[in-house]
């Protein structure tokens, strides 16, 4: 290439001219994201814009000066690269929460690895005032982000008990934390000579603050977590971009931040929640564990075997499957695929009941389903299926806990009390599957097992269906 | 109009693209979304990139190697596990489509 053409390229004005391609593309692609048929293309188109955000960055070869620093940047795109390429093709279909909140976490704490450098270089030099506070408010909350996301990890992969785990006056405590991290912040912003230390100790309160916040809260909740820090990522990334003057780092970061904000309240709200009592934490596995057998509702279970269900399902007419995240640990979703093509050819009609929340985050249980090759047109919103459960004669509650509950509707005193619920107890039989009677992810009993009309098949849901299949292909 | 000013109207706009572009995404769509988003916030990655060539001193190198490690952990993670979810939903609503009529709606 000729020397022009390499000052062209590294031109201040070419660059920003590819930043604006950047983020055209990423809100482009964005767009696309907002319908199943355009959603694969609009995430390629992101990622495209992303590499040209990326190349064009590297193109200021005149910043990059220093005889290591290209290879340094090679070295940490290389290790980036490969522990990022096998977890995200490895990883499996139920483990996708945990998956998101680990993603997102590093790049919280890219974040705040950042604005550590930025301040430590800095001083002396006396950066301008809003470079300092855009960069604080980064190290804040992307530290906040990393270690919520990594508690939040240890809570979805079990590592760390999903119960919420609790303090004396957490709240106060939390409250003291930011107020330590933000005045320490505000120091540091007024105070013209260095102090090395003081921006690691906003880091390491903002981490305990990170670490406080999100372990009272509820394995339940925690989706709603995850979404609500992917947020918080997105605004200290925006934060950083403002720090840095960099275009496309303003815009993006500002796009998950708002949708990301978005997101979360439509979670919450399909919880009947709202994000602040979420945030206070302590909800779910406060009400005591049932007793084994006989719960605190009193009356008795009934139990049931796969021959009994087959011939249930088998004179049907119309069956309505409510999976739930049990059945995507059991890894069912094949055998419940199975199934349901062995009722259709007897002539059943099959729908799927797809709670927002059911799995663990919204969309998941369709992801699941969607692996096993589960017909789209099959699943039915919440919304739409309730409706039906009265002319529905078997519903198959596979793996499903909380979003059953009926006291959901009934209960004033339930903790779930108010949330919307797949009404399936007003289907004419019910058919539990479940490995043992456990308590749900959110720790509260369920009175749709004690329910007459209710029986219940104990053991590997990937079994128990199996079976059924089995007995109803026999039939 | 200084580059602050300049800077933050960008700022204010985004975030309304941010929220007119995802207050249409159907439910079934959050899981991805949720991911995409995450792996766009991977921009981070610009900034350890930017600073590497100011940096001086072992540790400020070693930081940013880590924040550019992680930030490509992020993108091309995210884009990764994105790209896999929206694969198995692809073929799904061309194939039974024309069978039955009120398919996703609502």
């Amino acid at each position: 290439m000729s020397a022009f053409g390499t000052v062209f390229l590294q031109s201040t004005n070419f660059i920003d001219a590819a930043y604006i391609v950047a983020f055209s593309l990423l809100i482009y692609g964005m767009t696309g994201l907002t319908g199943p048929r355009t959603a694969v293309r609009g995430n390629k188109i992101a990622a495209v814009g992303m590499a040209v955000a990326v190349i064009a960055t590297l193109l200021r070869a005149h910043e990059f000066s220093g005889s290591g620093t290209v290879w340094l940047i090679l070295l940490g795109l290389v290790i980036g690269t490969v522990i990022g390429v096998p977890a995200a093709l490895r990883v499996k279909m139920t483990a996708m929460p945990q998956m998101v909140a680990v993603f997102n976490g590093v790049g919280g704490g890219a974040v705040a690895l950042i604005a550590w450098v930025e301040f430590r270089h800095g001083f002396g030099g006396g950066y301008p005032l809003r470079v300092e506070i855009f960069e604080l408010f980064g190290a804040i909350v992307g530290s906040v982000s990393f270690w919520g996301s990594n508690i939040a990890f240890g809570k979805l992969q079990e590592i760390l008990p999903g119960k919420p785990i609790k303090l004396p006056g957490q709240s106060l405590i939390n409250g003291l934390l930011l107020l330590v991290a933000v005045a320490s912040a505000v120091i540091l912003c007024t105070g013209s000579h260095s102090q090395g230390l003081f921006i690691l100790g906003i880091l390491v309160t903002a981490a305990v603050l990170g670490n406080m916040v999100v372990l009272p809260i509820g394995g339940a909740d925690m989706p709603v977590v995850i979404s609500l820090l992917n947020a918080c990522t997105g605004l200290s990334a925006a934060a950083t971009g403002l720090a840095l003057g960099n275009p496309v780092m303003i815009v993006a970061g500002m796009i998950v931040g708002a949708s990301g904000t978005i997101l979360t309240n439509q979670m919450a709200q399909a919880m009947n929640r709202t994000v602040p009592s979420i945030i206070a934490g302590g909800f779910g596995g406060t009400v005591a564990a049932p007793v084994a057998g006989a719960g605190s509702e009193g009356g008795t279970v009934r139990s049931t075997s796969a021959q009994d269900v087959a011939i249930q399902l088998s004179y049907a007419r119309l069956v309505v499957i409510a999976p739930g995240y049990g059945m995507a640990v059991a890894q069912a979703q094949h055998a419940v695929r199975e199934l349901e093509r062995a009722l259709e050819a007897k002539g059943v009609e099959v729908k799927y009941a797809i709670h927002p929340v059911a799995g663990r985050m919204p969309g998941h249980m369709n992801v699941l389903l969607a692996e096993a090759d589960v017909p789209y047109d099959l699943l039915r919103e919440m919304d739409d299926i309730n409706p039906e459960f009265p002319r529905t004669d078997v519903t198959l509650v596979i793996g499903a806990n909380d979003v059953t509950n009926p006291a959901a509707n009934t209960d004033p005193g339930s903790p779930i009390y108010g949330m919307p619920i797949l009404e399936v107890d007003k289907s004419g039989a019910v058919v539990v599957l479940k490995r043992s009677m456990a308590s749900g992810f959110a720790g509260i009993d369920n009175p749709l097992f004690y329910n007459p009309k209710t029986s219940l098949l104990f053991g590997d849901a990937k079994t128990s269906v199996t079976e059924i299949t089995t007995e109803v292909q026999a039939l | 109009m200084n580059n602050l000013v300049i800077d933050i109207g960008v700022l204010v706009l985004a975030g309304f693209v941010g929220y007119t572009v995802i207050s249409k995404v159907p439910n079934t769509l959050h899981t991805p979304l949720m991911s995409g988003t995450n792996a766009i916030h991977g921009i981070v990655v610009l900034g350890g990139l930017l600073l590497m060539a100011e940096s001086s001193g072992v540790l400020e190198k070693v930081l940013l190697v880590i924040a550019v490690a992680f930030g490509t952990i992020n993108v091309i993670g995210g884009f990764l596990v994105t790209d896999r979810m929206l694969g198995m939903f692809k073929t799904k609503p061309a194939a039974k489509e024309e069978t039955t009529g009120p398919g996703e709606g609502a």
